[in-house]
C-alpha cells in the first residue's frame, strides 16, 4: 500500500480536459506563496471558468485557504506573506501596483468559514460596500440594493421588517447568508467563500447550498470546502490540494468518478485526511 | 493487547489521591477567601478611620453676632465714596460688636483672647457687605463668620473633656471684678485639690521609678564614666521626686499651673477662673473672666473642670469660657461647612476650602485629556493597524512599555527642564501641569488601547476588507468602535492615575500656596492653581490641628472623585459595548 503522505518530488498538476463552456474569469500562474520560511503554496497554475462553481478540496494544511486569499490580494493583510506568480481576472494582473486592493476586492467578494456580519443593524450590513464605494446616491437606490441583494441571498423574506435589527442577532445560517448578501451588494464579479457551512448545522448547510447553487447562474463562484459531498453536491470544477501543490484539477463529476493521481483516490475514497 | 490492571486497583489509587485533591482545591479556595476577607477589612479600616478624622471638618460653628456699622468707623472720610468705604476700620467694627457682648472684659490680655475667636480675613466680608450696601451704615446688622478653628474644635468637643458639677453649697464671692476670693463652709473644692494631689503622687512614683532604674544602672556599670553618669541622673531624679513629695505634703496653698487641670466657677452669669486653693479645700482665689452680677452669696453655683491641661492645648482657658458663653447665648451655631466647598486655600483653618485645588485639577485634566488621549490612542491605532513589523517599531514598543514605568517625578523633571525653562511657560499653571500628566499618562493610555484594539477579533478586519474597505475604513469604522470600550477604560484609568498624582506637580511648582481660586476658563490654564492631591499634601503639613480633619475630608472629596471617574469608565464602557 502506498502511503500518500510519503510521497516524494511531486509529479506535475494533473489537469483534466476541460469542456469548454464557459470563458475563462481566474486564472493563475505558478503562484507560491511563503509564511516567513515556510512555503504555503507550490507554483499554481490553474484556470477557472465564469459563471459556475470551482471547488478546492485538501486536507487541513493543503494551502488551499492561501490559494483562496491570493485571489483577492487578502495575504496583503499577513505581513509575513509573500506572494509571487500571477494571477489574472478577466486576463488583467492582480499582483501589480496599478492594481488597488480596495477596487480588486469590490470586484472579488468574499465569504469566511465563520460568519461575521458587522455588529451593527442588517440593513448597515448590507449597505456598508456600496456607501463606501459610493454605489448609490440616493436613499432609495441603497434600499433597493438592500433587497435586492437579500432576496439573492434568500434572506429578504426571514428579515423582511426588521431590517433595523442586529446583523449580529441572526442565527449562524442566517449569519452566514447575511455575509453572503453583503459581499454580493457591490455586484462582485468573483465570490470566493472558505469554508462556509463549517460552521453551520445540516439544515443551515443545505440552505447555503441551494443558494451556492442560484447564484452560479450570474458569478464565478469557488469555494473551499472539507466536504467532499458538498464539493460534489455544488461544484462542476474541483481542484485537489495536496502539501501546497495542486495535485489534480478537473470536471467534478470527471474528479470524483476517474481520479488520475493515485493522492487523489485516496483522499476522495477517504483513505486519509 | 496490552495487560489491563484490575479495575479495582486503579480505583483505590485514584481515590486515595482524590481525597488529597479535594483537599488541595478546599484549602486554595480558603487562602483566596482569607485574601479577599484580609482586603475588604484594611479598605474598611481605612475608609472608616478617614471618615471619622474627617466628619469634624465637615461642620463648622458660626459666630452671628449683631454689629452697628457705624459711620466714622465704616466711612472715615464721610462722603459714602468706595475709596472712603475701602479705608473703613471693619476689623474695630467686629471688635466692638464683641466686646460688647462682654462688657466687663477690659484686661489687655483677655481681649487678645477675645478677638482671636475670629479671623481679622472676616472684616473683609463685613467691607464687601457695606462697599455693595452702603444704606447700612449706621444700622446694626447681623453678621456672620466661622468661628476660629481652635475654638470650633473646642466646642465641638475634640479638644478636652469638660466637667460641669452643680454645687448647691453657700460659697461667698469677695468681690466683682478683679482678683477675688472664694470662701465656702464646706470643703468644697477638696475633690479637686484631690484629683491634683493624685496626679502629683503618680508623678511622683515615675520619677521614683526612673531614679531606681539609673540607680541599678549605676549599679551595673563597668567604666567609672558610665556609672558617674548614671549615678548623677539617679541624683536628679531622686531630687526631682523629694521637692514634688515636699509640695505634697506641704501645707501650703496649691497654685495651679498650666501643668494642670482647669477649674472654673460659674456663679451669678459670670465665670471666675480659679489659680490657687488653700489647703483644706474651703478658699479659693481666682481670677474674673466675665464679671458674675454681684457679689456676696451664692447658693447654687457650678463647678466647672476643663481636664487637659492648658499646656496641652491650643486654646487658652479665658478663650474657652468666652467661646462657651457665646454658645450659651445662641451666638453660635453648628451647620454645615459649605466654606470647604466654596473657599481656596487659607492659612486660617476654619476659612480654607478646597474650591481652589478642585478647580486646579479639573483645568489640569482637561489639559492631560486634551494631550494624551487623542495622542495616545492615535498612537496605539498607528502601531497596532498600520506600522509595518520590523526592528524599530519593536525598539519603540520596548520604549513605551519602559516609559510605563518611570518613577513620575522624573516627569516632573522632564516638564520643569523642557516646558518651563526652554519654551518658558509659566510655572505653577495648569497648562504645565496638564502637559507633565499628559507625558505621564501616554505609555497607560498606549498600552490599554493596543491591548484593546488587539483584542478585536481579526475576523471584523476580514470583513470590511472583504467587501472592499480600505485599511482605514475598516479601522475607523469597525475595529475601534469595538476597541472603544477598552480604550476609555483604559483611559480614563490613565487619567485617574494623573488625578492623584503629587510628585511631578511639586517640581513644577504647583506646590504654591494659592489663596485665590484660577479662573473657570481659558484664562485660568496659565494662573497659579494647586490640584487636589497637593493640596492634601500640604494640608496635612499644616501646624493647626483643624487642618487634620481638612486633610481627611480633603482625601475623601477626591476619593469621590475617583469612584465617580470610574463609575464614568464603567458607564461608558457599558454603553460602547457591544456583543459579538
Amino acid at each position: 500500500m502506498t502511503d500518500p503522505q510519503n510521497t516524494a518530488a511531486p509529479a506535475a498538476t494533473v489537469y483534466h480536459d476541460q469542456p469548454s463552456a464557459n470563458p475563462i474569469k481566474v486564472e493563475t500562474r505558478s503562484v507560491s506563496v511563503r509564511y516567513g520560511d515556510t512555503q504555503a503554496l507550490h507554483d499554481v497554475s490553474i484556470r477557472i471558468p465564469d459563471r459556475g462553481v470551482t471547488a478546492f478540496i485538501g486536507p487541513s494544511g493543503c494551502g488551499k485557504s492561501t490559494f483562496l486569499r491570493c485571489i483577492n490580494r487578502m495575504n496583503d493583510t499577513i505581513d509575513s506573506a509573500r506572494v509571487s506568480g500571477s494571477v489574472l481576472i478577466d486576463g488583467e494582473e492582480v499582483n501589480s501596483r496599478a492594481v488597488d486592493p480596495v477596487v480588486l476586492r469590490a470586484r472579488v467578494g468574499m465569504v469566511f468559514q465563520k460568519p461575521n456580519p458587522f455588529p451593527k443593524s442588517i440593513y448597515d450590513n448590507v449597505a456598508y460596500g456600496p456607501r463606501i464605494h459610493g454605489l448609490a446616491t440616493k436613499r432609495e437606490d441603497l434600499d433597493a440594493i438592500v433587497e435586492a441583494s437579500l432576496r439573492k441571498a434568500g434572506l429578504w423574506a426571514e428579515v423582511e421588517g426588521r431590517l433595523g435589527m442586529p446583523g449580529t442577532a441572526l442565527s449562524g445560517g442566517q449569519q452566514q447568508r447575511l455575509v453572503i448578501a453583503r459581499a454580493i451588494a457591490v455586484n462582485p464579479e468573483v465570490i470566493l467563500m472558505d469554508e462556509p457551512c463549517s460552521a453551520l448545522d445540516p439544515i443551515a448547510t443545505a440552505r447555503i447550498e441551494e443558494l451556492i447553487d442560484e447564484l452560479r447562474e450570474n458569478y464565478c463562484l469557488i469555494i473551499v470546502t472539507h466536504s467532499m459531498a458538498q464539493a460534489a453536491r455544488v461544484s462542476q470544477m474541483t481542484a485537489f490540494f495536496h502539501l501546497g501543490h495542486l495535485v489534480e484539477y478537473g470536471p467534478t463529476e470527471d474528479m470524483f468518478t476517474n481520479p488520475h493521481d493515485a493522492r487523489t483516490q485516496d483522499y476522495i475514497t477517504g483513505r486519509f485526511g | 493487547m496490552t495487560d489491563r490492571a484490575p479495575s479495582s486497583d486503579i480505583r483505590k489509587a485514584i481515590e486515595t489521591r482524590l481525597a488529597r485533591r479535594h483537599r488541595a482545591e478546599r484549602r486554595f479556595q480558603f487562602y483566596g477567601m482569607a485574601a479577599i476577607a484580609l482586603a475588604v477589612l484594611f479598605l474598611v479600616v481605612l475608609l472608616s478611620s478617614i471618615i471619622v478624622q474627617a466628619l469634624p471638618a465637615f461642620t463648622q460653628h458660626t459666630l452671628t453676632l449683631p454689629v452697628r456699622v457705624e459711620a466714622e468707623l465704616a466711612d472715615p472720610q464721610d462722603d459714602r465714596s468706595e475709596e472712603s468705604l475701602r479705608a473703613g476700620s471693619y476689623s474695630r467694627m467686629l471688635q466692638v460688636a464683641l466686646q460688647d457682648q462682654f462688657p466687663s472684659v477690659t484686661g489687655r490680655s483677655e481681649l487678645r483672647a477675645l478677638f482671636g475667636l475670629y479671623s481679622s480675613v472676616n472684616s473683609a466680608k463685613l467691607l464687601n457687605q457695606v462697599v455693595e450696601n452702603p444704606d447700612i451704615i449706621g444700622e446694626t446688622i447681623e453678621f456672620s463668620m466661622p468661628i476660629s478653628d481652635d475654638a470650633d474644635l473646642y466646642l465641638k468637643g475634640l479638644t478636652t473633656d469638660e466637667r460641669f458639677v452643680d454645687r448647691n453649697e453657700p460659697l461667698t464671692l469677695s468681690g466683682a471684678e478683679g482678683e477675688v476670693t472664694l470662701t465656702a463652709s464646706d470643703p468644697v473644692f477638696s475633690a479637686f485639690i484631690e484629683e491634683v494631689n493624685d496626679t502629683l503622687r503618680a508623678r511622683i512614683q515615675t520619677v521614683s521609678d526612673r531614679a531606681a532604674t539609673a540607680q541599678a544602672r549605676a549599679d551595673r556599670a563597668e567604666t567609672e564614666d558610665a556609672r558617674q553618669a548614671a549615678a548623677a541622673g539617679a541624683e536628679r531624679a531622686r531630687r526631682e521626686a523629694d521637692q514634688l513629695e515636699e509640695r505634697l505634703q506641704a501645707r501650703e496653698a496649691l497654685s495651679l499651673s498650666p501643668e494642670m487641670a482647669s477649674l472654673l466657677v460659674r456663679l451669678g452669669g459670670g465665670v471666675v477662673q480659679i489659680t490657687q486653693l488653700e489647703p483644706g479645700g474651703r478658699v479659693a482665689r481666682g481670677e474674673v473672666v466675665i464679671a458674675p452680677e454681684r457679689d456676696g452669696v451664692y447658693q447654687d453655683w457650678t463647678e466647672w473642670r476643663i481636664e487637659t491641661p492648658a499646656a496641652g492645648r491650643r486654646i487658652g482657658d479665658v478663650q474657652i469660657v468666652f467661646a462657651r458663653a457665646l454658645d450659651d447665648r445662641g451666638l453660635v451655631e453648628n451647620g454645615l461647612n459649605l466654606i470647604l466647598f466654596t473657599n481656596a486655600d487659607s492659612r486660617e483653618p476654619e476659612l480654607a476650602g478646597v474650591r481652589g485645588a478642585l478647580i486646579g485639577s479639573v483645568l489640569t485634566m482637561i489639559i492631560t485629556m486634551l494631550m494624551a488621549v487623542p495622542i495616545g490612542v492615535g498612537t496605539a491605532i498607528y502601531l497596532e493597524e498600520f506600522a509595518p513589523r520590523n526592528r524599530l517599531s519593536e525598539i519603540i514598543e520596548v520604549n513605551i512599555n519602559n516609559l510605563a514605568a518611570v518613577p513620575s517625578i522624573v516627569f516632573g523633571l522632564l516638564g520643569l527642564a523642557v516646558f518651563i525653562n526652554t519654551f518658558g511657560m509659566p510655572r505653577s499653571a495648569p497648562l504645565v501641569g496638564g502637559f507633565v500628566l499628559a507625558l505621564m499618562t501616554l505609555p497607560t493610555v498606549i498600552i490599554s488601547s493596543r491591548a484593546a484594539l488587539k483584542a478585536v477579533p481579526p475576523s471584523i478586519r476580514e470583513a470590511a476588507l472583504g467587501v472592499g474597505a480600505s485599511r482605514m475604513q475598516a479601522v475607523f469604522g469597525h475595529v475601534l468602535p469595538m476597541a472603544m470600550p477598552g480604550i476609555l477604560t483604559g483611559s480614563i484609568i490613565g487619567l485617574a492615575q494623573a488625578l492623584g498624582e503629587t510628585a511631578p506637580l511639586l517640581m513644577i511648582g504647583m506646590v504654591a500656596f494659592i489663596a485665590d481660586p484660577p479662573t473657570m476658563g481659558v484664562a485660568g490654564f496659565t494662573e497659579p492653581a494647586t490640584v487636589m492631591p497637593v493640596q492634601i499634601f500640604l494640608w496635612s503639613s499644616g501646624a493647626e490641628r483643624a487642618f487634620e480633619a481638612k486633610t481627611a475630608a480633603a482625601i475623601l472629596i477626591l476619593l469621590a472623585l475617583m469612584v465617580l471617574f470610574n463609575a464614568a469608565a464603567i458607564y461608558l464602557r457599558s454603553r460602547f459595548e457591544r456583543r459579538w
